[in-house]
């Protein structure tokens, strides 16, 4: 099967021979970041606008790389959210883009559905780069990619997700991509920060960490927000730290080889310790890489498919 | 001026009647209702095969005149209104500047006179400005026309001051009608709080929120007597709430609207505007139970709470859109399509729901087809189904969630005190 | 679609690919810095065949590699058949030796205007041949091909299918008419 969509706006919708899909063209875009000439002009002449309205530079850059690593052009507008509200709506913002006939938009933005918003206004392809507390899809893709990578399969995995489950859009598309490719999830959390019937997403839930690594093939620590305070009570930082965060002590009696995954930027001493993050099991650095290809093929797949739409296409 | 319908189902439940019936109109006033009228009209309707019923009585319209007549005005939603076989529509006060006061009161109803096309009644602000502060003044009010008191779109959060509110109202006989909610337990929330609004991303209002308020307003009502009216019940805990103060026998009525006994909180997993709404759209749940609470006669009235956005307001970021939906040109259709389709209701009950109730509650000499009533009928085409368009909106806005949807029902003819319309599409 | 005609059978295949590994290995005067290209799909097993056969001509084994060219198309929407961006697999250095870059079918060229481009990324190889199966005119390119297994006149209205025993399990091309 091919791929049909001309969006990628979250992992709920997608199936897993979708998903599948995805992680097998990022494979063979992973090969072009190796070469010496880092670069395929798949999608040269074609314009891929980064449009974020929340301050992001990770993300960012890693779609920036890959939409050059394909040839394609690159227009980066940053808006502050403030401004929204008095200026132009994101729909005639969308429009606007159309017309300077740019062929993707990859947007990150701090409300929940904007981009499924936008995606049903506009023509060109919409890419999702985190919206609100919705989905991050590529970077949960690119979790997924890595876990892969490393233990070799999927099915049959345990993954504990440990961090702000409810104010988390990597949470979520993390645990619609792993549940789809049948790995086991567990959150981990405060009980303040478990979203109502989370469960229903069929994953398992604990506030205990040590029993949330216990059987873990792999953990990701999710980054803590304590600046998004204000409306829902949070946990201390330290306090945090004490009962959550990623110790060496702690992965003793985790297994041995357990994966531990970080979507960054990190808050050492907080979701885990220094020698944590850059000892024998963290893989944060290979997701970075990672990400790029993963996000080569997501722009390159969409674009395909976008391009078979205008022309009308008969895709059986 | 002479009219007469004929041939059609009449169903008047306020005078028990369910029968192949001809109705005689005299310019404004029913002047006969028998069995094969004979003798000379300037009009006839024919209506064989068809059903001929009191116009409906809408309690829950926001006309946004004045103030916002980009959204809807007086004339935009009374027309809307009889387009959806609804003949009188109490309008809500949260207009700019609310009607909270005998002046306003005033300018609302110079402008009902100007333009109105079906019978408008005013409802009015409980508090000054609708801020929950001051209480406005039931006497002068109720004396300047107002028939009802609200602060719709926000409820009354001081307990003292409603309590007072009831007092007032009970001293004036003027019903209250609630809009129960506590924003504090809402938690800015946009969506029913569940699975739904864990999967969206979305923060939740929880039913708690609404039923918490709907057990204290009636606890007040009964303290004091005054009549109470529930406004759009979403969920269960308020319904069981509402049975349980009928029992003891409470003064409380209380209503739905067509979106929470179609659809439920699913409808919103398209982060849709057009399901945004305040209560939101709850689980599927509370909305049978929203379907048992009409069919067993728990809840009163059907009432659209017909809410026009313009689409600047609408078409945008769920989290940032407005709530409500426009309901005057859907109801009927909906109620017919999901409620009589499903044996929950029959057309006698539909009437009661939509018509004579409301007109009971609000103390109108409307809602039934008795002889020198007020001549406002509708003539429906009980089979015919129709897709719901944005394009054929009489309302200015057309923020529906029932676009693209088909419905069974049409309304052929309404007649308002007398006045003939014709709907084709 | 109608077959029309078998062309080459599992034999035919085999002189072909004899016959080729000796050409090339004549007009390069031996192994020396010979590489084999295969373009995804077929190539790559047609090229690992030729290996195969100059290993038994030479005694040496000859560097072999795998080139997908999706990414270097200049039709990213007409891609019909197979979509899929498979990997590239050059796994030895391509600077200054004699590539053979090998295809089942040349058709239009632009297949082979892919992969040069695709090739030139990966460094300055001294020089580049193209051998195919078959060869069926129409080019829209100016390219030719080296060594030809077969040239077999075509009308466009007409396919030839390759099929090979590591793909689709039998070794045979036949003509096949479209609708």
């Amino acid at each position: 099967m091919g791929w049909i969509r001309k969006d990628l706006l979250g992992l709920e919708e997608l199936s897993q021979e979708e998903l599948e899909l995805i992680l097998s063209t990022a494979e063979s875009f992973k090969e072009v970041s190796s070469r010496e000439i880092k670069k395929v002009p798949a999608l040269r002449g074609k314009t891929v606008v980064n449009l974020f309205y929340e301050p992001s530079t990770r993300t960012r850059v890693s779609f920036e790389v890959a939409a050059k690593r394909l040839s394609a052009d690159v227009i980066n507008i940053a808006t502050e959210t403030s401004s929204v509200k008095k200026g132009e709506t994101l729909i005639d913002t969308g429009r606007n883009i159309e017309a300077l006939k740019a062929d993707i938009i990859v947007m990150r933005h701090n409300f929940s559905g904007a981009a499924v918003m936008l995606a049903r206004h506009v023509n060109l392809s919409v890419v999702n780069a985190g919206d609100g507390w919705h989905e991050h899809p590529t970077q949960a893709l690119l979790d997924i990619f890595t876990l892969k990578e490393k233990l070799g399969k999927l099915e049959g995995l345990n993954v504990s997700i440990v961090g702000d489950i409810a104010h988390s859009r990597v949470a979520r598309s993390n645990i619609w991509g792993l549940t789809k490719l049948g790995v086991k999830v567990t959150v981990c959390a405060p009980k303040m920060l478990i979203p109502v019937a989370i469960e229903k997403m069929g994953v398992a839930v604990t506030s205990d960490i040590d029993e949330a690594l216990r059987n873990a093939d792999a953990v990701n620590v999710l980054r803590m927000q304590f600046e998004r305070d204000g409306e829902t009570a949070f946990p201390k930082q330290l306090e945090y730290f004490k009962e959550f965060g990623i110790t060496q002590e702690r992965l003793k009696k985790a297994k041995k080889d357990i994966i531990v995954m970080h979507p960054g930027p990190i808050n050492r001493g907080i979701e885990m310790s220094s020698d944590v993050a850059d000892g024998a099991n963290s893989v944060i650095l290979e997701q970075v890489t990672n990400g790029i290809a993963v996000r080569m093929a997501v722009l390159f797949l969409v674009a395909q498919a976008n391009e078979k739409i205008k022309n009308n296409e008969d895709f059986n | 001026m002479k009219t007469l319908i004929k041939g059609g189902r009449v169903v008047d439940p306020a005078n028990k009647i369910d029968a192949l019936m001809d109705i005689l109109v005299e310019d404004s006033k029913i002047s006969k209702v028998a069995k094969n009228i004979q003798g000379a009209a300037d009009k006839i309707i024919d209506a064989s095969g068809k059903i001929v019923l009191p116009g409906l009585v809408d309690m829950h319209v926001h006309l946004r005149e004045p103030g916002r007549e980009d959204k809807e005005t007086i004339c935009s939603g009374s027309k809307a209104a009889l387009a959806g076989g609804v003949t009188s529509v109490l309008a809500m006060p949260n207009t700019s500047p609310a009607i909270d006061s005998k002046e306003n009161i005033k300018i609302i109803k110079t402008a009902i006179q100007k333009s109105a096309k079906a019978n408008c009644f005013i409802c009015a602000a409980i508090t000054k400005g609708r801020l929950g502060e001051e209480l406005s003044d039931f006497a002068s009010l109720k004396k300047e026309g107002a028939i009802a008191l609200s602060d719709d779109g926000s409820s009354v959060d001081k307990d003292a001051l409603m309590l007072e509110a009831f007092k007032q109202a009970k001293k004036e006989d003027i019903l209250v009608i609630c809009h129960s909610e506590d924003k504090k337990l809402a938690a800015g929330g946009v969506v029913n709080l569940g699975f739904t609004s864990t999967r969206l991303g979305l923060r939740g209002i929880s039913t708690e929120s609404e039923y918490k308020r709907v057990e204290r307003d009636i606890r007040l009502a009964k303290e004091t007597g005054a009549r109470v009216h529930i406004a759009h019940v979403s969920c269960q805990e308020s319904l069981e709430i509402i049975a349980r103060a009928k029992k003891n026998k409470v003064r409380v009525t209380c209503e739905s609207a067509p979106h929470y006994f179609t659809f439920n909180e699913e409808a919103v997993l398209g982060y849709d505007p057009n399901f945004k709404m305040n209560p939101p759209l709850r689980s599927k749940e509370d909305m049978l139970a929203i379907r048992k609470g009409l069919a067993d006669g728990l809840i009163d009235v059907i009432a659209s709470d017909h809410a026009p956005h313009t689409e600047n307001e609408k078409d945008i970021e769920f989290e940032r859109a407005e709530c409500g939906v426009i309901g005057l040109e859907t109801e009927l259709a909906a109620a017919i399509t999901e409620l009589i389709g499903n044996n929950l209701l029959d057309w006698s009950k539909l009437v009661l729901k939509m018509s004579l109730n409301p007109s009971r509650i609000l103390g109108l000499n409307k809602g039934t087809l008795s002889v020198g009533a007020d001549a406002d009928i509708i003539v429906v085409d009980p089979e015919r189904e129709w897709v719901v368009k944005k394009e054929n909106f009489y309302s200015k806005s057309k923020n529906s969630s029932f676009i693209g949807r088909s419905l069974k029902g049409f309304v052929e003819y309404t007649l308002c005190q007398g006045k003939v319309h014709k709907w084709n599409s | 679609m109608k077959e029309k005609a078998k062309i080459l059978d599992k034999d035919a295949i085999a002189r072909i690919a004899t016959r080729i590994s000796h050409e090339i290995v004549e007009k390069n005067k031996g192994v020396e810095n010979l590489c084999l290209i295969g373009i995804r799909n077929r190539g790559v097993y047609l090229a690992q065949r030729l290996a195969k056969c100059i290993k038994n001509i030479e005694g040496a084994d000859i560097p072999t590699g795998a080139l997908d060219i999706t990414l270097y198309r200049d039709d990213l929407a007409l891609a019909s058949g197979q979509p899929l961006v498979r990997k590239t697999e050059i796994d030895f250095d391509i600077n200054g030796k004699n590539l053979i870059l090998v295809d089942d079918v040349l058709y239009t060229g632009r297949t082979v205007r892919a992969a040069l481009d695709a090739l030139i990324d990966f460094g300055r190889p001294k020089s580049i041949s193209l051998a195919v199966l078959i060869d069926r005119g129409h080019r829209e390119l100016p390219i030719r091909a080296d060594y030809a297994g077969k040239n077999i006149p075509t009308s466009k209205d007409e396919a030839v299918e390759v099929r090979l025993q590591e793909t689709e399990g039998v070794d045979e091309v036949v003509i096949v008419e479209k609708n």
